[in-house]
């Protein structure tokens, strides 16, 4: 009786705003088309996949794609430069963001201060495609950062950045401080305006300079956002980025250091046509940073900060 | 305070350098982004074949807009232009559209099943098909060379839902309820009570969704890659980069290098006029919707 009440209810309530299913259904089939049908497509990687076949004339064959692509050595090569240069990128974007906006919380003059953060802001919005010819401009052999460098005779002959392994990583880590830096102080500029200005009044009666506020007052203050940013990027270790390295590291000499997965599945995917290995390192890829988004929230859970989820 | 007064004296004097340094250090900070922009634009206006002779600053030395012009003449640049603003504005109004939309329903508590529904939207934010499904997909719905490839695939985005969404709810709950008490139906609700106070975070969204579709290249070099009148701005630049990068510095085959051309355009100067045609119309929009992202990036943050 209970139950025929509450069901009821139910069909009533989603009757009542019938119009709110009218709004979201179309939205929900269009995300069907677009993000969970596609994901059928991963049947390809446990088969033989031959377009002209499709998916049902295509071979099964089981474990196969995985078992070449974790023997593979050109993988692990990518799967190597990925993190890597994730790494890098999280470490060194961390560190300019934060000691950025450390630095611009203590100018005075506002005006200085707000052109300063728009002028920072700059690069974000410029396509890679822009900041890779602008980075290739500025680290060419006539460039400016060789035209310093040789003024302040750190060199006598320009350095060829881009052509020389050993420097790739570090021009793709220099591509994105330049163009994120800015951009990913907003938020610690934001949460450093939200601390209680009496613990600075405190601080001062305690006697602390400048540098021993920035350290026992700001940075503690910041802490926290620190921390969630940090796991929730550690999630996502396996997006490099592509583009700089794509756009800046296809020269046959670079592509040892600069081949990630993404650009490792383009090339199997689309120029060699072998789908299924392409899908399989895909996949991998997926299932890889879905596990470690989820650890990364469990993390952030356990320490106590704002669940991201 | 027992302290001597020279130290006073000499703290002062410290917080003093400390001020003045860091005011260097930001001017630094300034140069260094602005540099490379603004040495790109006195480029694109100096002589081709002066620049090649090298030492270009933050000004033309020999002052010409030819590059400009043989950009602006050239057929496929106009088409990649036309490309370019046509899908901007298109993807911007549509994915305003419907993130607001799909923000709105969510943030409504009457609806049933708002649980699942919110986590059916959110999991395609971490689980993705990847390229190559992606790929097959866009295919068999023959979006394959057809400017609609531009605009469908993405027009619900997540992240921007859930911005949108937090805003929406930080709104009085009272203002919809009126509307609806009054007898307006939930669209008329979310189109004249709940979007009109969404000014703020629909700039914010609008800006990101033109930023993206303004700048991406690689759905036209997956789905387009040799159809003319599919090219954008930005594949335009893409092409004009990598032919660099292969070679080193030297042939551009848009504008067809032949010996007696090659005398008063350059690949550089017209890599450069196009870079500043690709970025000036973003450059000129951001700083007066910095109000609004700041703000953005923070509902962003505290549920993304």
């Amino acid at each position: 009786m209970q139950m025929q009440a509450r069901k009821t209810g139910v069909w009533k309530r989603i009757s009542k705003s019938k119009s709110l299913y009218f709004m979201i259904i179309p939205c929900m089939i269009y995300t069907f088309i677009f993000s969970y049908y596609p994901l059928t497509g991963w049947i390809m990687a446990f088969q033989n996949f031959k377009p002209a076949k499709g998916y049902w004339g295509s071979k099964f064959v089981g474990l196969d794609q995985f078992r070449f692509l974790f023997g593979d050595f050109e993988f692990w090569r990518a799967f190597r430069n990925t993190v890597a240069m994730s790494l890098l990128n999280l470490i060194f974007g961390f560190l300019f963001a934060i000691v950025f906006a450390l630095l611009l919380n203590e100018i005075r003059h506002s005006g200085f201060k707000r052109i300063t953060q728009t002028v920072s802001y700059l690069p974000h919005f410029l396509s890679w495609v822009i900041v890779c010819a602008l980075v290739q401009g500025m680290l060419a052999s006539d460039g400016i950062v060789n035209e310093v460098l040789k003024a302040l005779g750190a060199t006598d002959k320009s350095i060829l950045f881009l052509g020389e392994p050993a420097y790739f990583w570090w021009v793709v880590v220099f591509a994105n401080v330049w163009k994120e830096m800015g951009w990913n102080s907003i938020i610690y500029i934001a949460a450093i305006s939200g601390i209680d200005p009496a613990l600075y009044e405190a601080a001062e009666l305690d006697g602390a300079g400048r540098f021993r506020k920035m350290w026992h007052v700001t940075l503690p203050g910041i802490r926290s956002t620190i921390v969630v940013l940090m796991i929730m990027n550690l999630g996502s270790i396996l997006n490099a980025g592509f583009e700089v390295q794509y756009l800046l590291g296809s020269n046959g000499l670079l592509v040892d250091v600069s081949q990630t997965i993404d650009i490792f599945v383009l090339k199997y995917g689309m120029s060699i046509g072998n789908y299924s290995l392409a899908t399989a390192a895909g996949m991998f890829k997926t299932v890889i940073s879905v596990a470690l988004v989820f650890g990364a929230n469990a993390i952030a859970n356990r320490l106590g900060e704002n669940s991201l989820m | 305070m027992t302290q001597p007064y020279p130290v006073m004296h000499k703290k002062r004097f410290h917080i003093h350098t400390f001020d003045i340094v860091n005011v260097l250090i930001m001017l630094l900070v300034i140069v260094i982004m602005l540099y490379p922009f603004l040495n790109t634009v006195a480029v694109s206006f100096n002589d081709a074949q002066d620049t090649l002779r090298g030492g270009i600053g933050l000004w033309p030395r020999v002052f010409s807009a030819y590059s400009y012009e043989m950009v602006f003449k050239n057929r496929l640049m106009m088409t990649a232009a036309f490309n370019s603003v046509a899908r901007t504005v298109l993807a911007t109004v549509l994915c305003v559209f419907f993130a607001s939309l799909v923000a709105y329903v969510l943030s409504r508590q009457e609806l049933v099943g708002r649980k699942f529904i919110t986590a059916y939207f959110l999991v395609t934010m971490y689980v993705s098909a990847g390229l190559i499904p992606t790929y097959f997909l866009i295919k068999s719905l023959g979006l394959l060379n057809n400017f609609l490839v531009y605009i469908l695939p993405g027009l619900v985005s997540v992240y921007n839902v859930i911005v949108i969404k937090s805003f929406i709810q930080s709104l009085p709950e009272s203002l919809s309820e009126a509307a609806i008490v009054d007898g307006a139906g939930h669209f008329r609700c979310y189109w004249s009570v709940i979007l009109p106070c969404c000014k703020p975070v629909l700039a914010t969204v609008a800006l990101w969704c033109a930023v993206g579709a303004w700048n991406s290249w690689f759905d036209t070099f997956l789905y387009a890659p040799n159809a003319d009148h599919m090219t954008t701005l930005q594949y335009e630049m893409m092409k004009l980069l990598s032919s660099s990068m292969q070679t080193g510095r030297d042939t551009s085959s848009v504008f067809g290098n032949n010996s007696e051309q090659a005398n008063i355009i350059t690949p550089v100067s017209i890599r450069a006029a196009v870079t500043i045609v690709a970025s000036v119309p973003i450059l000129v929009v951001y700083p007066f919707l910095q109000k609004y992202f700041v703000k953005g990036v923070m509902l962003g943050a505290v549920k993304g």
